[in-house]
């Protein structure tokens, strides 16, 4: 007898010297830093701790699209330097495009040069009617393919590229499922700018403005096929005032951001305020050496995700492969558009489809009252017990101590992350631990009164409500475990916590209770029981 | 001993018709309640509907009347507002207006820094949810609710038999379309935290459940005379204050958290405090009547 009190004891004291270095980490700081580094620790979730959680859904969709309409402009251009005139164009569905040529062989002439000269697409002959006939590209579907497995990834490097200058600990970039892309951002506080840093697609392209053609008309829409109307938009710091100044700038782009090198703020742009500077790489330099050179005293407009931000007149021919974007930014903002000009442009767009930010002081505020709850809660249960079942009572309410002492040193060893849910968990927990020992002490009291002596009423009362108190936990637990499998970040963490009470309620409710009326019963068998 | 319930004689099974009646009434006002929420009628949380959450932490008391019309104006019209008293903070939540995935979150917060410049605004919390997810979370939340009985039956009909794992899991039921059409009777805002406590509340309304069972498995064999009417009813009157003293227990953990817990889990702890009573009452009149219904009053054993 005494062989197994002593194990059992051993077992308890040791589960809980472990149980406290492995808590106390996770609940103060001033600790030696060995013992702080090495175990692990409670997480925080982000409803507790702020910060910003994003879901973007990757628009692959329009990456494709886009993808066919550059395809669309090339040919016409191609076509075109041959001599053959094209009329006008149109979408096929999402990965491809036609093209609308004169009647007479222009059709036949086209498809044979556009097969020779645009090999990645597949070309046939679409409609041919007296006014003229069609030409139908589409994409291949390998190539289709490839920017749909890319998109996300794309999308996932890129985005991490932007926030790691950031230094916002335990940053998660992942992808989710086919389309969607999961950030969280603890301790981040801003959320607007994290959406903008995060949801920009950031495509920087440089296009020589059409002097030729007037804004008036344009506006009208009396515009030439290879211009296009823009806006530059401006802000005015003072006023809060924005202002749209119409453009006419050519379709194609002369030089786009994939060719930067890198990108940094420059704080001596001659309007003031800030601006950025970008380097070309070597292509990229090349590359706008030409432009400059063949088109001095011409405006060249840098064109951000489609608003113009600048169009200079090009001064000089520059060979130094450097550009200055300005453009009424504030120092914050062209530091934001460095880090995303250096990180690419994301190859498909994305949108913001879930944004849960909390406030560092909602967070801290929550955990106070969450651990208010749970004290009042956990006092009362105790009170509650040790008054109807007297000392009993106490000997269940020693068993909750180490249920929850368990509980977190079960989660910091996990790695857990604590939500508000979970505190919730928690509290619940507490609630439904005694539960056990209250079928346990039921159980013995009945024995009592059937008369019989002590020793065998607890034994027998542990022994019958065994399988009582395992069914009832196991159907906490699976519905606890469909929680866990089917809920979101916050309820995730209140179906751990819950889980975890159970189960090691399991043990303290049956082990930890018992081994004290075993040792009460060892030292001098107990003649009547206090329960 | 403190005993709160002693050697009680009440004949459960004799008022079935009417606890089977009080349960219909239940069951209809929850069900009515489920096709309001599937007609879109229904207090539903933006993280099921999709729109936008705002919770902001005024400096000075604010008035609401005011911010009421700030935001129909501002074609905010079926936005709700709610305040906290005593603490400043206001609520605003907006839902999604179709599949319009637009997030209106800094264009109402700017509204209010705008209409009261010397009364500082916090921002605590935003939460912007775009119709598809809020779609997806209640598929997932229904999901679970079907997966979670079908896990109950079998689990139950293994430990018990299969009769017994179909009336636990009618009793489960019965708890989470009663909680369902009290919130919606209440008005009380359903959300994922409400899904869960209904699987919560689900799962621990069986434990009193099979406490029950438990006794009236052991009962049929310990007995062998009369009928299994009579059996039931002296199961439960045996394991009756075991049944009520668990329940107290978890039921002043969540009156702890309902009082004081904090705004954000307010509906939660409600939630869990009406779903523990319901789940008692369901182990008591509704599992083990109709396990007598079902199986005829012969005093067959039950398998274990």
């Amino acid at each position: 007898m005494w062989k197994s009190i002593r194990l059992r004891i051993t077992l308890i004291a040791v589960l809980t010297i472990l149980s406290i270095a492995v808590v106390l980490p996770s609940l103060t700081d001033n600790l030696p830093a060995a013992w702080q580094k090495k175990t692990p620790k409670i997480h925080l979730g982000l409803d507790l701790q702020g910060g910003v959680f994003l879901r973007l859904a990757v628009e692959i969709d329009k990456a494709i699209e886009s993808t066919a309409l550059r395809y669309a402009d090339e040919s016409r251009a191609a076509c075109r330097a041959k001599g053959i005139p094209v009329l006008g164009w149109q979408r096929e569905g999402t990965d491809g495009f036609s093209l609308k040529l004169p009647p007479g062989d222009f059709a036949g002439k086209a498809l044979s040069l556009l097969k020779e000269e645009m090999g990645i697409i597949d070309f046939a002959l679409g409609d041919v009617k007296a006014d003229g006939a069609t030409v139908v590209g589409r994409m291949r579907p390998a190539e289709v393919q490839l920017i749909r497995a890319n998109a996300v990834t794309q999308g996932v490097d890129t985005i991490r590229n932007r926030i790691d200058p950031e230094g916002v600990r335990e940053a998660q970039v992942i992808p989710e499922g086919d389309d969607r892309i999961v950030i969280q951002l603890p301790g981040f506080k801003e959320q607007q700018r994290a959406i903008a840093l995060v949801s920009q697609v950031a495509l920087l392209e440089f296009k020589l403005v059409d002097e030729g053609v007037s804004v008036e008309e344009a506006m009208k829409g009396n515009i030439p096929e290879d211009a296009q109307l823009l806006f530059q938009i401006t802000n005015d710091r003072q006023t809060g005032k924005m202002t749209k100044n119409p453009m006419v700038v050519k379709k194609r782009a002369l030089l786009t951001g994939d060719k930067i090198k890198s990108a940094k703020v420059n704080f001596e742009s001659r309007q003031g305020g800030a601006a950025v500077s970008v380097s070309f790489d070597a292509q990229g330099t090349k590359i706008f050496d030409r432009i400059t050179a063949e088109n001095v005293k011409r405006r060249l407009a840098i064109i951000l995700d489609g608003n113009i931000k600048s169009a200079p007149v090009i001064q000089e021919r520059i060979s130094g492969g450097e550009a200055q974007i300005t453009g009424s930014f504030t120092a914050e903002e062209a530091s934001d558009l460095a880090v995303v000009l250096r990180s690419g442009a994301l190859i498909a767009p994305v949108k913001v489809i879930q944004n849960v930010t909390v406030g560092p002081s909602l967070g801290q505020d929550s955990i106070q009252k969450g651990i208010r709850a749970g004290v009042i809660g956990a006092l009362l249960v105790v009170l509650f017990m040790a008054f109807y079942y007297r000392l009993s009572g106490l000997v269940a309410d020693f068993a909750l101590i180490f249920n929850i002492l368990f509980l977190l040193a079960g989660m910091a060893l996990l790695e857990a992350t604590l939500t508000l849910p979970g505190i919730a968990g928690v509290i619940l927990a507490i609630g439904m631990a005694v539960d056990s020992n209250v079928l346990i002490f039921e159980r013995i009291r009945e024995e009592i009164r059937a008369k019989k002596p002590v020793r065998a009423a607890i034994d027998a009362g542990y022994d019958k409500a065994f399988w009582t108190v395992v069914d009832s936990h196991v159907t906490t637990l699976i519905t606890a475990l469909i929680l866990f499998q089917f809920g979101t970040g916050p309820i995730k963490g209140f179906a751990v916590t819950l889980s975890m009470g159970v189960a090691i309620n399991l043990f303290t409710a049956l082990v930890c209770t018992k081994v004290v009326f075993d040792y009460i019963n060892a030292k001098r068998p107990m003649q009547a029981l206090s329960i | 001993m403190i005993e709160i319930i002693k050697n009680t004689k009440i004949d459960f099974m004799g008022i079935k018709k009417y606890t089977f009646a009080f349960s219909g009434v239940l069951m209809l006002i929850g069900f009515f309640g489920v096709v309001q929420i599937y007609r879109g009628h229904a207090n539903l949380g933006i993280d099921l509907a999709g729109g936008t959450s705002i919770q902001l932490r005024f400096q000075k008391p604010v008035p609401m009347d005011e911010v009421r019309l700030l935001l129909t104006g501002a074609g905010h019209a079926e936005a709700s507002l709610q305040g906290v008293p005593g603490e400043n903070i206001l609520i605003v939540k907006a839902r999604a207006k179709g599949k319009e995935e637009k997030m209106v979150s800094e264009e109402i917060v700017n509204l209010l820094r705008g209409k009261f410049p010397d009364n500082p605004i916090t921002v605590e919390s935003i939460a912007e949810i775009g119709p598809a997810i809020g779609k997806k979370l209640r598929s997932d939340a229904l999901l679970a609710l079907a997966v979670s009985a079908l896990a109950i039956i079998l689990y139950l009909a293994w430990r018990f038999e299969f009769k017994f794992g179909v009336a636990a899991a009618i009793a489960t039921y019965h708890d989470v379309v009663a909680l369902t059409g009290i919130f919606y009777l209440l008005g009380q805002e359903m959300d994922l935290l409400f899904i869960t406590a209904l699987l919560t509340i689900g799962g621990y309304s069986l434990t009193d459940t099979v406490v029950v069972f438990d006794r009236i498995r052991e009962n049929i064999r310990l007995r062998k005379r009369g009928t299994l009417s009579e059996t039931i009813n002296v199961s439960v009157n045996e394991v009756l204050s075991r049944t009520i003293i668990t329940s107290v227990t978890v039921f002043i953990t969540c009156l702890a958290l309902l009082f004081f817990g904090g705004i954000v889990l307010r509906e939660f702890a409600l939630a869990l405090t009406i779903g523990v009573v319901v789940g008692t009452y369901s182990s008591i009149f509704v599992a083990s009547p109709i396990v007598a219904l079902w199986r005829g009053e012969k005093m067959i054993e039950v398998k274990r």
